[in-house]
């Protein structure tokens, strides 16, 4: 079954049905075919899968470009998979606007990550493994920008969670690393409760999965009030897992653990936007639904500040990286919240090429110094021109520098907030303003001032497979660094698109007419303030960590409170450690129902065994041996027959 | 004039003085000989009821077709006569053989499978 929907040009997607199928089933293939036959030939595996993945980016290419040319339609190719009694459920494919982004970004930066990875994996014993559970993950991702029903989706959605705890416990062995991969597992699990929770919500209601059927229960009113909002706010506990928002983004940081092209690609660029994705796809519903778009602002306003305040004082680069990560989904919740919903996509956009090259980059660093302890760099700018160029590029991107991308989408984003909500546009500048103040105090402490040295190759770890000096950090290969120059690419002009809203009219088709606010018009008064935040962040991180005019210390010092409070993480781990994970579930609930397995289940079975033990005990001494003893006892028997028969049936 | 309940009566005796043997001989012969006492018993009433329920062998009843004579209880009875016999050959022979490994017929004594 085809449905087409038209843009406002009257057109709609002509691409080939199966070319998207392919899309999917490309890395899919990979995956099947690693796992089955060259797990243990690595060069042949990581060929195929970047094969793979290059065929998914230029279909995802086609496809965009057939889309753009009609200017966003909508098109969707749907079929009965099975029934279950009443239920229907269908396995289809959507393609509109926002589907092409998402499969263009998913796939040019899953290839590029995937090629960086030859070098940086490079003699790992998992070689194989890794690009099988890559594979799995991009096919999953690819998926999950293509279901047309909010069932399939899930399917995805979970399939995406399986491949993240995979590769962040890639290296297992590690305690902490199999430590993280739990804890993303769990943590995104409470979220995911949420998201199933309003998948049962919508069906008990109204009976269906398919995105463009509830995208018109919102329309025609059918879907409203309450049910409206249970549904929007359930369908953000599952943003808020995946995406790693304020109170559940403790498992960002930690999923670090993961080999950093991981950490590029899932808990960057693709993965963690998932939930962005997933609100966008539904916006209409949070749009129709006040309360849950204020919760979806004002939770991601949250996280802009947790992460942003808690990546200054990381000393390792990768968390830096991560809480800035985490900050900037807060800006794309925060842009939903106030209406932004071609804004936060286009957030999304462009912080997946930014962010991937900003993680790219730590890694080359810590190929040439073995470390990602920023108090052991420095310096590294002379010896790793290519890596700090890009890195820096990505950097003064993701502050918001004029006119790299990361500019034109948090400017809209600025812009949306001003029009809609003062409140979260005050946020949303403070936030700025520490985002180049973090960023270029990781720039400073990386790249200039003396070399510290790096970390001293551990000849004795069998696990490690470290091939340099880091006593004489060299640049990475240009496996490594192909990737980074084309990010970079990405990171000066993906921006571009926003010009003349034309990102914005394609985003927007594919949502239903009439449903969208109308966005405000470019302001050169925000642009400016924000170019003057973003410039005022990055002199205060010059001024305290290069020129050093004011001691880091002595700010310590002076506002230890604050700094205690950040280092121990707003103490957000203790709590979720002692008091949930200790106290409630290890003392409490754990112990509740071991009590009753031993009591209630154990005794239960014991019991009965006790019944049997104790009556055959006695009732041992009837089995005499003696043959005449039963006959009696046949006799009697017939005789009490007998009598009874007589007394019920008198002659 | 012999109704049928002289004939009931006659069994039931024969019957509970068998069943008494069954029970009280300590000599598996003399058990033995209680079980042949009960089923002939049984014999006695089944040709009774064959009797007194109309099957008495009319010649001219043999030669209809279509409403054979009530011969059923006769039947049965040659059936359980053979069966007793073959049963008593067996139980003999049995009693025989356990007399050979256990030095006794004695039933109170053959208690192997006692706890």
């Amino acid at each position: 079954m085809t449905e087409l929907f038209a843009a406002a040009t009257g057109e709609v997607p002509g691409i080939s049905e199966a070319v998207l199928w392919a899309i999917i089933v490309a890395p899919l293939a990979a995956f099947v075919a690693i796992t089955l036959y060259v797990r243990h030939l690595p060069k042949i595996a990581g060929y195929l899968s970047i094969t793979a993945i290059a065929a998914s980016f230029v279909l995802s290419l086609i496809t965009l470009v057939d889309v753009l040319g009609a200017g966003g339609g909508v098109a969707i190719h749907s079929y009965e998979w099975f029934q279950a009694g009443p239920v229907e459920f269908a396995l289809g494919v959507r393609i509109d606007g926002l589907t092409a982004v998402m499969l263009v970004v998913v796939s040019s930066v899953s290839l590029l990550v995937q090629v960086y990875s030859q070098g940086y994996m490079e003699g790992d014993p998992g070689y194989g493994r890794y690009y099988a559970y890559m594979s799995l993950f991009i096919t999953a991702m690819l998926g999950l920008v293509l279901a047309d029903n909010l069932f399939m989706l899930f399917i995805f959605w979970e399939l995406v969670g399986l491949s993240s705890y995979l590769l962040i416990g890639f290296w297992f062995h590690k305690p902490s690393a199999a430590a993280a991969a739990k804890k993303a597992f769990i943590v995104t699990r409470i979220g995911d409760l949420g998201l199933l929770a309003a998948i049962l919500l919508i069906w008990t209601r109204h009976e269906t999965f398919a995105i463009h059927e509830i995208h018109d229960l919102v329309i025609s009113g059918a879907l409203a009030g309450t049910t409206l909002t249970l549904f929007g706010l359930g369908l953000f506990a599952g943003a808020v897992g995946k995406s790693a928002q304020f109170p559940l983004h403790v498992w960002l940081p930690d999923a670090m653990e993961g080999p950093t092209p991981v950490s590029a690609l899932i808990h960057a660029a693709t993965m963690v936007a998932a939930g962005v994705y997933l609100m966008a796809r539904f916006f209409p519903v949070i749009e129709a639904s006040p309360q849950a778009l204020d919760t979806v602002g004002w939770i991601g306003a949250a996280t802009v500040i947790v992460g942003a305040s808690l990546a200054l004082v990381q000393t390792d680069l990768k968390r830096v990286l991560a809480y800035s990560t985490i900050s900037q989904l807060g800006y794309m919740m925060l842009a939903l919240g106030v209406f932004g919903y071609a804004v936060a996509v286009f957030h999304l956009f462009t912080h997946a090429f930014f962010k991937a090259l900003l993680f790219l980059g730590s890694g080359s660093v810590n190929h040439a110094t073995n470390t990602f302890d920023m108090r052991r760099m420095g310096g590294l700018r002379t010896v790793m021109p290519i890596t700090f160029w890009t890195f820096l590029i990505g950097t003064l991107s993701l502050s918001g520098v004029f006119p790299l991308a990361g500019f034109w989408s948090k400017d809209e984003i600025l812009l949306e907030a001003w029009v809609n909500d003062r409140a979260l546009y005050v946020v949303a500048a403070v936030a700025s303003f520490v985002t180049a103040l973090y960023m270029f105090r990781a720039i400073f402490m990386t790249f200039f001032g003396e070399y510290k040295g790096g970390e001293p190759v551990d000849h004795e770890d069998e696990d490690s497979h470290f091939h340099g000096d880091p006593a004489h950090p060299h640049e990475s290969s240009w496996v490594m660094t192909v990737p980074l120059l084309v990010l970079t690419a990405g990171a000066i002009a993906a921006g571009w698109w926003g010009w003349g809203k034309e990102f914005q009219h394609f985003v927007d088709a594919a949502v239903p007419e009439g449903v969208l606010h109308k966005a405000p018009n470019f302001s050169y008064w925000i642009a400016i303030t924000s170019s003057i935040i973003a410039v005022a962040g990055i002199g205060t991180a010059w001024a305290i960590y290069h020129r050093r005019l004011i001691s880091a210390d002595d700010i310590r010092k002076t506002a230890f409170p604050i700094a205690a409070v950040l280092e121990r993480k707003f103490f957000l781990d203790d709590l979720y450690e002692r008091a949930f994970a200790i106290n409630i579930f290890q003392r409490g609930w754990n112990r509740l129902v071991e009590q009753f397995d031993t009591l209630a289940v154990d005794g239960s079975v014991n019991g009965v065994g006790w019944v049997g033990q104790q009556s055959s005990r006695v009732l041992r001494h009837a089995q005499t041996g003696q043959v005449q003893l039963y006959g009696a006892g046949i006799a009697a028997g017939v005789f009490i027959v007998a009598i009874i028969v007589f007394i019920a049936n008198p002659l | 004039m012999l109704t049928i309940e002289h004939f009931l009566t006659v069994g039931a005796l024969l019957f509970c003085l068998g069943l008494v043997i069954a029970l009280s001989k300590r000599n598996a012969i003399g058990v033995l000989m209680g079980i042949e006492l009960m089923l002939n018993s049984v014999n006695l009433t089944l040709i009774a009821f064959s009797r007194f329920s109309g099957g008495l062998v009319d010649t001219s009843a043999l030669h209809n077709k279509d409403f054979p004579p009530e011969i059923g209880g006769h039947a049965f009875v040659a059936f359980v006569i053979t069966v007793a016999a073959a049963e008593a050959a067996v139980a003999l022979a049995l009693a025989v053989s356990v007399y050979r490994n256990r030095q006794t017929v004695e039933v109170d004594q053959l208690d192997l499978l006692k706890l």
